[in-house]
């Protein structure tokens, strides 16, 4: 089903944590909500479900205006971070409970909750209690208890952040599979990047109560619309320098590295300040574009390795090679800028 | 094994320390159902004399034992009732609502608790005089259930508090109202809270003196610690063995219940759910 957000505002005593946010979510689209701590995600993500009420804007599920409707009536599944399991049931109990509330007839109850079990592969669990479950298995059964009614939207806040890395990478493909078989509109609501990226068609970029981009994860990653989305997409992350224009280059601050402007990007004004950002799998030893530094930090990731380079002027260039270790800490090397890859960006951070 | 070996010094030591408390309360149970001499250490032929009390009809001007007993049972289940289900709910309200003087009512709370009941008995028995419920079992009931409630309260609050809010979130995105929410998902999980705190209260009222004593000293309402006081003022001659014999009457449901329960009255030291 279609979610609409249409000019949503979120004020908490006087401070507004959102203001006029819109955001139209596709039928069957799952969605990230994507942004540092205290940029309003989750606030959103409250309001949809009705948890939160909102003080301005409208939300409609397809044509159905829901902004007054009260979370109870609303038919949203939410995934929460701790899984929120009732303790005292066992999982079949739990899976059942949104059923039992809607007063469904025994046998309906007991079909569906075996066929929610199957999809989520939890069939062999139904007499445990949460407590004998691990990570993975709790969110498999918050899963199908989000979904038992057949939601309108599933709301998922950071459903991995409490799973250690293994299941991490597990869930993260699970839960695009079942999101996908049930063809169900979802939101998910995550700090991590790489979770935004890999389960999700859109991501919605958020920061300060604002969405600072929307679109999906690779345009997100190669177009990004300003230094702080790009400064959040990608792992390792980008890096950042800081110069002059000089006709059709950038002289770097405090030195005498000059470094052609990206052809793709506008003419920057003669003399304006600009910064650049340099993606560590474009800053490579055979690219044209030489630039000579100092390795000062090696990190190793067994299938590729992490240098960083200082420059003269103090700067940290990142690059990220996949042969083994061949270069030493304090090394000088003359590495290259693939210009045609670099990112400008103008002082306020808007992309050129 | 070795463990046991190992503790079983500290078990004599305890054994021996504590055999004075051990042999005083067999002599108790052991002088009700004999014919000893005081002073004797050895237990004299066995009778029931000294339950008499129990099937002989009262005597002219007191209650009899069962009536008190009753009246026992209802001022300690009654008090319990008021205390659990008043907790229950205002904790509730003081962990979840944001309601206008939260933290003025959650300090006036520990406030109340820092009054010793007799301070306040002479205004509780005027109050009580005035709305008529002076030697009446309500009235002390209401009494004694005011007095506990501050702790209650305050002991539920805690339990509340360690419930956390995503379960009754994810009760109402389940479509539950929120009070299934609060009966089916909350309650639940406090469960053990308020099972420690019934007993608490129950035992408390079972042992109260002081308040029936003065609120409902009449016969209708004579509770058993009211009643032993009776008879210990009626006796002209001090039978000893009967007083010992009524307390041990009195004291065997407290006994009981601690037998049975004292595994949840622990519970409300420890506080708060197993995960």
């Amino acid at each position: 089903m279609r979610i609409l957000i249409d000019n949503f505002t979120k004020t908490f005593g006087t401070t507004t944590v959102i203001r006029d946010m819109t955001l139209d979510i596709e039928s069957g689209e799952m969605l990230a909500l994507l942004g540092p701590s205290g940029c309003g995600k989750s606030t959103t993500l409250f309001a949809v479900c009705g948890i939160h009420r909102m003080n301005g804007g409208r939300l409609l599920f397809g044509d159905r205006d829901v902004t007054t409707v009260s979370s109870q009536d609303r038919n949203v599944g939410v995934v929460f971070q701790n899984y929120a399991l009732y303790p005292h049931m066992n999982v079949f109990e739990n899976i059942s409970f949104p059923l039992k509330i809607r007063k469904e007839s025994k046998a309906d109850i007991d079909a569906k909750v075996r066929e929610m079990a199957k999809l989520v592969h939890i069939e062999d669990l139904m007499e445990r209690k949460p407590a004998q479950l691990s990570g993975g298995q709790q969110q498999r059964v918050a899963l199908a208890r989000a979904l038992i009614r057949k939601p309108d939207v599933l709301l998922l806040d950071e459903p991995l952040a409490n799973l250690d890395a293994k299941l991490r990478l597990e869930m993260r493909s699970e839960i695009r599979r079942i999101q996908q078989e049930t063809g169900i509109t979802a939101i998910l609501v995550t700090h991590d990047q790489v979770e935004a990226m890999s389960m999700c068609d859109r991501i919605a970029i958020m920061n300060k109560g604002q969405i600072v981009q929307l679109s999906s994860p690779s345009e997100m990653y190669n177009e990004p619309a300003s230094a702080f989305v790009a400064g959040f997409m990608g792992n390792p992350p980008i890096s950042f320098l800081d110069g002059t224009v000089e006709g059709s280059s950038l002289r770097l601050d405090q030195s005498s590295i000059v470094l052609p402007l990206p052809e793709s990007s506008r003419p920057a004004s003669p003399a304006s300040r600009v910064k650049l950002g340099v993606r560590p799998e474009y800053f490579q030893p055979e690219n044209p574009d030489k630039v000579e530094g100092k390795i000062s930090f090696i990190e190793i990731q067994g299938r590729e390795t992490l240098y960083d380079v200082t420059l003269e002027n103090g700067a940290v260039l990142r690059s990220i090679q996949s042969s083994g270790p061949l270069h030493k800490l304090g090394d000088t090397v003359r590495w290259g800028v693939d210009h045609s890859r670099v990112l400008a960006f103008d002082e306020s951070g808007a992309r050129l | 094994m070795t463990k046991n070996f190992k503790t079983l010094p500290v078990y004599i030591l305890l054994s021996v320390l504590s055999l004075p408390l051990v042999i005083m309360y067999a002599y108790l149970v052991i002088d009700t159902f004999t014919v000893t001499t005081p002073g004797s250490l050895v237990p004299g032929p066995f009778t029931l004399h000294n339950w008499r009390f129990l099937w002989e009809p009262a005597k002219p001007g007191q209650a009899s034992i069962w009536a008190a007993t009753l009246n026992t049972f209802l001022f300690a289940g009654g008090t319990m009732l008021i205390v659990l289900m008043t907790s229950a709910t205002a904790g509730y309200a003081l962990s979840r609502l944001r309601m206008p003087m939260r933290s003025f009512m959650l300090a006036g709370l520990i406030m109340l608790h820092a009054f010793p009941t007799v301070t306040l008995i002479i205004s509780v028995f005027l109050i009580l005089q005035i709305i008529g419920l002076y030697d009446t079992l309500i009235g002390v009931i209401l009494v004694r259930a005011a007095l506990d409630l501050p702790l209650g309260v305050w002991i539920m609050k805690g339990f509340y508090d360690n419930v956390p809010w995503e379960i009754e979130m994810a009760g109402v995105q389940d479509g539950a109202s929120r009070f299934t929410v609060w009966w089916r998902l909350i309650l639940p999980q406090i469960q053990p809270g308020l099972a420690a705190l019934g007993i608490f209260s129950f035992l408390q009222a079972w042992s109260e003196f002081i308040l029936p004593q003065v609120l409902a000293p009449g016969a209708n309402a004579q509770v058993l610690s009211v009643y032993m006081q009776a008879v210990v003022k009626s006796e002209t001659q001090m039978d000893f063995t009967l007083f010992k014999t009524i307390g041990l009457f009195y004291t065997l449901p407290v006994v009981v219940i601690y037998l049975i329960f004292n595994k949840k009255l622990m519970n409300i030291y420890g506080g708060g759910t197993k995960g």
